[in-house]
């Protein structure tokens, strides 16, 4: 079950080629990440194929779904495609424990209260066209 | 010419190419461009941990990403069919001068697969979408600020640096642009008002952000023999260094680190010159931030204590480093790209033409330039005749 705010106004992501695993596993609300067979390491964000090894596929594996804040921001003017009643929002980067470090939204609490260094979870919000975006959480 | 000929000081190793008799090829876009750049690559017996230049005639930048390759070296250079025979030339010259050591090229167009591929063929246009699409643009980024903001977040959670630091930046830049009468804002502003002007995308304020003004620019630079018999004093290119590490902020290695502390120590070290030597540093402010990031990275101060390193005003006028004499993109001006800007007070301060805003010592000034978000920097190192 999602426990992110209601949906706000956004561009929803394209799907791509490289993309297309990681955006069917969150229909089923799993967080998949691609892996380098060629280094042994996570890769983000997803590519069409590996530039260490481009006829090795990736491997797909599920990611424990925990991160901590590396850098956080609030935004009091809106990004593109948000609506101005959306803000303040929190835009963050987050560093999950396969490695990898991503952006997304912190939810669920008041945006001056999120932190560098604060640790945070998954959550889903729904897309228009059933696929699930990942967003963060305090822990 | 001769003395400056590019015979003989580069070679072509590797070389891979794709085609089918059926007009069409299986991949496209970055996958294509990655498996052209791998097969030339191990044609030469490299890997991608040996590159350190790379050219695109779209997006260099972007490439140089998708391939996680850090480069000193890119080259962006479009003027059509003919672009893949300027980017080796630009690339042996880079390479001649020490610049770089292993550069790679790439082009791949799929324009007849693309026929029947959704959402692809718009030709002309870099290959595959912007990543940013997918994993920066629905969390709501607002560029170029947002990025900036984060940078600003973790260097204040990693260091101690503090919005008043940072709003020092902009008290200093405005004092010289009160000097300037053509910047864009004149009137003096203290750290309180920086403080409380609106947050935009904390933790930076109105104050904190460049204008958006109209601006123009340009330069001629020409051999040194031909500049001891123009009409103006020439300024003289003694060093210039690239560091790029990405393109989306996502994406950068280190949020408290740019490519400037490669780029700027390479500078510095070809014009044979120390911090102490520098009169001038025309140093990107696109947020106050960035110029913070300069400092550091240029290494006017140690990483992490540029905040207390700008806190007494150092940058300002009749300070021990003028920095951003013109009033920068903080209060000169600041149409988009910038960088010229930081090129042309340069040479005027060095000619000692800079008016109210002259600086007393002029001999040597260091233009910064900072492109993307945070991507890309380039630095210059000018000097008059007596630096020569």
């Amino acid at each position: 079950m999602s426990d992110a705010a209601p949906a706000p106004t956004m561009i929803e992501p394209p799907v791509t080629e490289a993309s297309a695993p990681f955006w069917d596993a969150t229909r089923e609300q799993r967080f998949v990440l691609p892996w380098s067979t060629a280094t042994g390491r996570a890769v983000w964000f997803p590519r069409d194929v590996d530039p260490a090894a481009p006829d090795q596929p990736f491997e797909w594996r599920e990611a424990r779904g925990e991160g901590v804040v590396y850098a956080a921001s609030v935004h009091h003017k809106v990004g593109p495609g948000r609506d101005p009643d959306d803000g303040p929002y929190v835009v963050a980067l987050v560093e999950l424990p396969e490695g990898v470090r991503m952006m997304t939204n912190i939810v669920g609490c008041p945006p001056d209260d999120v932190a560098v260094g604060m640790p945070v979870r998954l959550v889903w919000q729904p897309l228009s066209d059933g696929r699930n975006l990942p967003q963060f959480t305090p822990a | 010419m001769s003395s400056r000929t590019l015979r003989g000081a580069a070679a072509l190793v590797g070389v891979a190419d794709a085609a089918s008799p059926t007009g069409e090829l299986d991949t496209h876009g970055r996958a294509l461009e990655a498996a052209m750049i791998h097969e030339a690559l191990t044609d030469a017996g490299l890997t991608l941990d040996d590159v350190d230049g790379v050219t695109h005639a779209f997006s260099a930048s972007g490439l140089a990403e998708y391939l996680g390759v850090q480069p000193r070296y890119l080259d962006s250079t479009m003027v059509g069919g003919s672009s893949y025979e300027l980017h080796v030339e630009h690339a042996a010259a880079a390479i001649a001068t020490g610049l770089c050591d292993v550069v790679v090229g790439v082009y791949a167009s799929t324009p007849r697969s693309d026929r029947h591929r959704p959402g692809a063929g718009r030709r002309g246009m870099p290959p595959g979408p912007n990543p940013a699409f997918e994993w920066e643009v629905p969390y709501g980024l607002r560029l170029p600020i947002g990025g900036y903001s984060l940078a600003a977040s973790r260097h204040m959670a990693q260091y101690g640096t503090t919005s008043e630091q940072l709003a020092q930046i902009a008290v200093d830049t405005r004092r010289w642009a009160a000097l300037n009468p053509r910047a864009r804002y004149r009137d003096l502003i203290t750290v309180d008002d920086v403080l409380a002007s609106p947050m935009v995308v904390s933790p930076l304020h109105l104050l904190d952000c460049c204008l958006v003004t109209d601006g123009a620019g340009a330069f001629v630079l020409v051999s040194a023999e031909r500049a001891r018999d123009l009409a103006r004093p020439p300024v003289y290119v003694l060093g210039a260094a690239t560091g790029g590490t990405h393109q989306m902020i996502s994406e950068m290695p280190d949020l408290t680190v740019t490519g400037g502390a490669v780029s700027g120590p390479a500078a510095f070290e070809m014009a044979g010159i120390k911090h102490d030597d520098v009169d001038l540093l025309m140093a990107y402010d696109s947020f106050t931030i960035t110029a913070l990031l300069h400092l550091e990275d240029l290494g006017f101060c140690a990483k992490g204590e540029g905040g207390a390193f700008v806190a007494d005003g150092k940058l300002g006028p009749g300070g021990s480093l003028p920095m951003n004499t013109n009033g920068g993109g903080l209060s000169y001006t600041h149409p988009g790209m910038y960088g010229m800007f930081l090129l042309v007070e340069a040479v005027r301060q060095l000619r000692g033409e800079a008016g109210d805003r002259q600086i007393d010592e002029h001999h040597v000034a260091v233009a910064h330039g900072s492109g993307g978000v945070l991507s890309t920097m380039g630095t210059v190192v000018l000097g008059t005749e007596e630096t020569l």
